[in-house]
């Protein structure tokens, strides 16, 4: 189906921010990168496509609020639908909320402030794109960076997701302890990660494009951006 | 008629001296708008009129100069075809009044100023002063002007690495709010007025955000002049930045650049239009033909004055050959900015400024933007210095575990968690090193070279000897830039300072520019740049002369960084550098003693230079596990940092003959503490030798306590716990 | 025609408002003990161009639920006032 090397499409918002830091990890972890422009709803036959970080336009109304009209999400809404992995970190988990394509929303952080800090994740399923690779209860390092990164939802729909298996990961400390002084936003539950019920699309608020490269940060990036290349190849 | 005049120019900040000259210029009286556009170009700010005589003595030259002050940042060449553009800019008065804005346009303004020269902004700093903590407003302004600088740096992409924060009572109603940026560029892609040359008939494009009435007579109303009582009135003249706004520029003005359809861009910020038009048109030595109706306005009825003085952000000035505007509209477009045609250029010198059809204004462009005065004003020694002997003749029998605990918890010294958790220092990913080491290190895309920065102000010792402090915080920066392993190349500056209406603030002026000279020479470091911020005074309460230096230095090789904490357990720990019996300005005189006197600590540049030199060597041949420099707080601070960065503690026995408390805090330059594999021991002796640096072994790193031999001793645990808490505590938190 | 609206935006009961606590909070150190219940929400004003009244309001119904309001979040109100009034 494909060439042998995965294309991984991630794409630019006005205002995204990390989107050649994922480029530069696909390319890193051995994938082939491919830009793709938000105005654009073809999405040129990728493997797997990656909403970045950053702070499409400015964060302005809600974060994400106004990205998600944006014509590519077309593109990335039928990618989903046909059961694509399609993955969004921080502001592209925003984006991915504000579509519906993802449970839940983002709020302000509990404290107030932007927070920017390396932080323990636990792995809690290895039924996506991103973690198989991984092992439930495995713990990475990865860095958060965000100011409305506190993960909520009414209490029937957190009572599904976690009955449903749909968290991904959560924050935790260095021996995998979901507690409130290792949570650096306030998430119900201490949910860092999640995904839809088909379990093709998956949103975290921790950059792992920040986490590939050991020279500038901690590697926990590395397996996820494993198995999404494994699972890209694979097809749909 | 003559009276109005008169007051007129007077509110726009003119003295009648200045009119004066203004009429002879112009060969009559000037009308409004002349007026105030000579009131905002000829500002203290804009013009540097008092400041000029004196920044022309810093050595602004250097093999790797590509370009030094005068444009719109300083450049320098590292190599591999890659420069690198930084300056320093203040905005300190606007955050006094409005912090998270203040601050957040100083960042956007900064940031303009390095794109305009056709670099990639890759770094920000933020060097800050404010009054003690233990005052409400002092917190409201620390943590307003922190989330601006994170609000607006973030946004943009541009990760915020390092900087410092100091506290001092005279602060208080005078924060200093410093930003330094540092941005990429290929060194045939710099755009300066040599290199890319304008024409006539050439247009000048303004693009980016709208122009409101943001910041009118901002310039001269509030940089030129002490905050007042009541300063609620001056709420209009503080603008609002966008950064979303601001990132598109960027990602705007660098594609224009890079597809080479600019023959010059031009950032707006204090005068707006007024100064980029008209520096535009000087630096290509040409006039221009201006038409306020071609300007984006926000609101409708706007006088001419006031579109030609606005301060509204995001907007950049682009000269563009004819045929290349379609091409520069059409990128402004794509990345969803207005532009307009504003002014072209014409042969002559005449700005000549039209305003629904008819001419409103015409002067001179090399008037405005070259020919502003230039004053030696007079100067009057301070004699704070004279007369008081150095803390370190104080006797103390006090407990040195407290002692150290009090240093360590005082907020110049205790943990900034609480401030740089809030910057984006991964964005880019190519921070190697950020708040928590000595210097920043960044990697240059495309080599393996890193850039080490680092900022430093030295208030307490510029208070005490105005040229001392502005030659340590020199010697400290360059420390700082060495013990990474990097070679210190080029400073940047920020000069802060009170009323130079004042003999004694134009005397501690003139040492400060003095001091920096002297070691910028000692170090081969000349000034590329900088900025300058007086009147930061209110009333009785002027700041301490507080020049900072902003250092750029060059690893060639960012694998071979050396971290500051220490690398593991078993490492030999070794002093290079002498301790002497000197207090004066220290933290622990102001702490534990109470007392901020003396002299600041001697400084020998060549002993300075020469311990640079060393830990240059010494990096480079691999040499250093880990190494920190000392100053805030004295050798048992930097001991202390070191276990508390790294985990593991130490076992050290303080040498030489001083009295305890003096060998443990005293603050004498020109030493750093390093830690060695125990077998490269006498190498390291033998290359300090042979610079004349003094060396000292001293103890051994492991375990979870913290030993001074024969004095105290403690736990790391206990050390982070007493680091960490204390601006937290201070900012009301649960720790 | 031109119709002035406020649309305003509030999250829904029960769940975190951080920035409502903190506001919360800061009421009594400026002597306000007798305060509790604070939300903090967003004010939105729009100029319409419509055929009437009706229309207006529809349209800024649609434009309420789809974009200036995450329903999964938050709830809204739709008042409309006489244009060229600025009231704070």
């Amino acid at each position: 189906m494909t060439s042998g090397i995965p294309r991984v499409g991630v794409i630019t918002f006005p205002g995204s921010l990390d989107d050649r830091d994922a480029l530069r990890a696909v390319e890193t972890m051995g994938g082939e990168p491919v830009a793709l422009w938000h105005a654009d709803p073809d999405i040129h036959g990728v493997d797997a496509v990656i909403l970045p970080g950053g702070f499409s336009y400015g964060d302005y109304l809600r974060t994400g609020a106004i990205a998600r009209f944006a014509r590519v999400m077309d593109g990335v809404r039928a990618f989903a639908e046909r059961g694509g992995p399609v993955l969004g970190i921080c502001n592209g988990f925003q984006v991915l909320c504000e579509s519906g394509l993802l449970p839940g929303a983002l709020i302000r952080n509990r404290s107030l402030r932007f927070v920017c800090r390396e932080v323990h994740l636990r792995v809690e399923t290895s039924q996506t794109p991103v973690t198989t690779d991984l092992t439930p209860g495995e713990v990475l390092d990865i860095p958060v960076k965000h100011g409305e990164g506190q993960y909520v939802g009414d209490v029937d729909e957190l009572a599904r997701l976690e009955g449903e298996g749909q968290v991904v990961f959560r924050y935790c400390a260095p021996d995998g302890t979901i507690d409130a002084a290792h949570n650096p936003n306030g998430s119900a539950n201490g949910i860092a990660g999640v995904r839809n019920a088909d379990g093709n699309v998956v949103g975290l608020m921790p950059h792992p494009e920040h986490a590939v490269d050991p020279d500038v940060g901690p590697t926990g990036g590395q397996s996820l951006f494993a198995s999404l290349l494994t699972q890209a190849l694979a097809g749909v | 008629m003559a009276v109005v005049e008169q007051a007129l120019h007077r509110a726009l900040g003119l003295t009648d001296d200045e009119l004066e000259r203004i009429v002879r210029t112009l060969g009559r009286e000037p009308n409004r708008n002349e007026l105030a556009m000579y009131g905002a170009m000829w500002s203290e700010h804009c013009s540097y009129k008092s400041s000029k005589i004196h920044l022309r003595t810093l050595p602004s030259e250097g093999s790797a100069v590509l370009v030094g002050p005068g444009q719109d940042a300083g450049a320098v060449d590292v190599g591999d075809g890659v420069a690198v553009v930084f300056k320093m800019e203040s905005h300190s008065h606007p955050s006094a009044i409005e912090p998270y804005q203040g601050a957040a346009t100083g960042v956007g303004g900064i940031v303009r100023d390095i794109i305009s020269m056709g670099a990639r902004p890759v770094a920000l700093m933020d060097p800050l002063m404010f009054g003690p903590l233990t005052d409400e407003r002092n917190r409201w302004l620390l943590g307003g002007v922190v989330a601006g600088i994170g609000g607006y740096g973030n946004c943009i992409g541009v990760p915020t690495v390092g900087g410092e924060i100091h506290f001092a009572e005279p602060h208080s109603a005078n924060p200093s709010i410093n930003v330094m940026c540092v941005g990429i560029a290929p060194t045939q892609g710099l755009m300066t007025s040599a290199s890319h040359i304008a024409h006539e008939g050439s247009s000048l494009v303004l693009f980016g955000a709208s122009t409101g009435r943001d910041g009118i007579g901002g310039a001269s109303v509030l940089a030129s002049a002490t905050l007042e009582d009541g300063s609620e009135g001056s709420r209009p003249s503080v603008q609002i930045g966008d950064p979303f706004a601001g990132k598109l520029l960027i990602e705007a003005s660098l594609e224009m650049i890079e597809a080479g359809l600019l023959e010059g861009l031009q950032d707006l910020g204090a005068a707006g239009i007024s100064c980029a038009v008209s520096e535009s048109a000087s630096r290509a030595r040409m006039g221009a033909d201006l038409d306020l109706d071609a300007v984006p306005l926000r609101e409708r009825g706007l006088e001419a004055f006031e579109i030609l003085t606005s301060e509204s952000q995001e907007r950049m000035l682009a000269v563009v050959a004819p045929e290349r505007l379609a091409d520069v509209r059409a990128v402004s477009e794509k990345w969803g900015l207005a532009s307009a045609v504003i002014a072209t250029l014409v042969p002559g010198d005449m700005l000549t400024i039209r305003h629904e059809g008819k001419i409103v204004a015409q002067l001179s462009a090399s008037s405005l933007a070259d020919d502003g005065p230039e004053y030696e004003r007079p100067l009057a020694p301070d004699d704070v210095a004279e007369t008081v002997d150095d803390p370190a003749f104080i006797p103390f029998e006090g407990d040195l575990h407290e002692a150290l605990a009090a240093v360590l918890s005082s907020p110049n010294v205790a943990s900034k968690r609480w401030v740089f958790e809030q910057y984006d220092s991964f964005v880019q990913g190519q921070t190697v090193a950020a708040a928590r080491s000595d210097a920043a290190v960044i990697r240059v895309p495309g080599t393996l070279k890193g850039l080490a920065l680092s900022s430093d102000g030295k208030g307490r010792f510029g208070h005490l000897d105005p040229y001392l402090g502005a030659a340590h915080a020199v010697a400290e920066a360059a420390r700082n830039v060495a013990v990474t392993g990097a070679r210190p190349l080029a400073i940047t500056n920020c000069m802060n300072f009170g009323s130079p209406e004042r003999p004694v603030v134009m005397w501690q002026f003139a040492e400060a520019i003095r001091g920096m000279r002297d070691a910028c020479l000692a170090l081969d470091t000349p000034v590329t740049g900088g900025n300058v911020s007086f009147y930061n005074e209110s009333g009785d309460s002027a700041i301490w002369p507080t020049p900072v230096v902003g250092m750029l230095g060059l690893l060639e090789d960012y694998r071979l960084r050396v971290p500051t904490g220490f690398a593991r357990a078993g490492l030999s720990i070794c002093v290079l550098g002498e301790t002497f019996a000197e207090l004066g300005g220290s933290e622990f005189a102001d702490v534990v003693l109470g007392v901020i006197s003396g002299r600041p600590p001697a400084l020998e540049l060549e002993r300075e230079r020469a311990l640079v030199d060393l830990l240059h060597e010494a990096a480079s041949g691999d040499l250093l596990a880990s190494a920190h420099d000392c100053s805030d707080g004295g050798l048992a601070v930097t001991l202390a940092e070191q276990a508390i960065l790294s985990g593991h503690g130490f076992v050290v026995t303080v040498p030489g003959d001083l009295p305890p408390h003096v060998a443990l805090f005293s603050e004498s330059a020109s030493r750093a503490v390093v830690a060695v594999a125990a077998e490269r021991l006498e190498e390291l002796g033998d290359m300090a030798a042979a610079r004349g640096v003094p060396f000292a072994m001293v103890g051994e790193t492991g375990g979870p306590r913290v030993v001074f031999d024969g004095l105290f001793e403690t736990t790391v645990d206990e050390l982070r716990d007493v680091y960490e808490s204390a601006i937290p505590r201070l900012m009301g938190e649960d720790v | 025609m031109t119709f002035v609206f406020e649309v305003l935006v509030t999250l829904k009961p029960g769940l975190s408002d951080p920035q409502g606590k903190a506001v919360e909070g800061a009421l009594p150190t400026l002597g306000w003990s007798n305060v509790r219940d604070v939300h903090v929400g967003k004010h939105i004003r729009l100029t319409v161009e419509a055929d009437d009244d009706a229309s207006a309001r529809a349209q800024v119904e649609e434009m309420a639920s789809r974009l200036l309001s995450n329903p999964v979040i938050e709830r809204y109100r739709i008042l409309e006032t006489e244009p060229g009034d600025r009231g704070a």
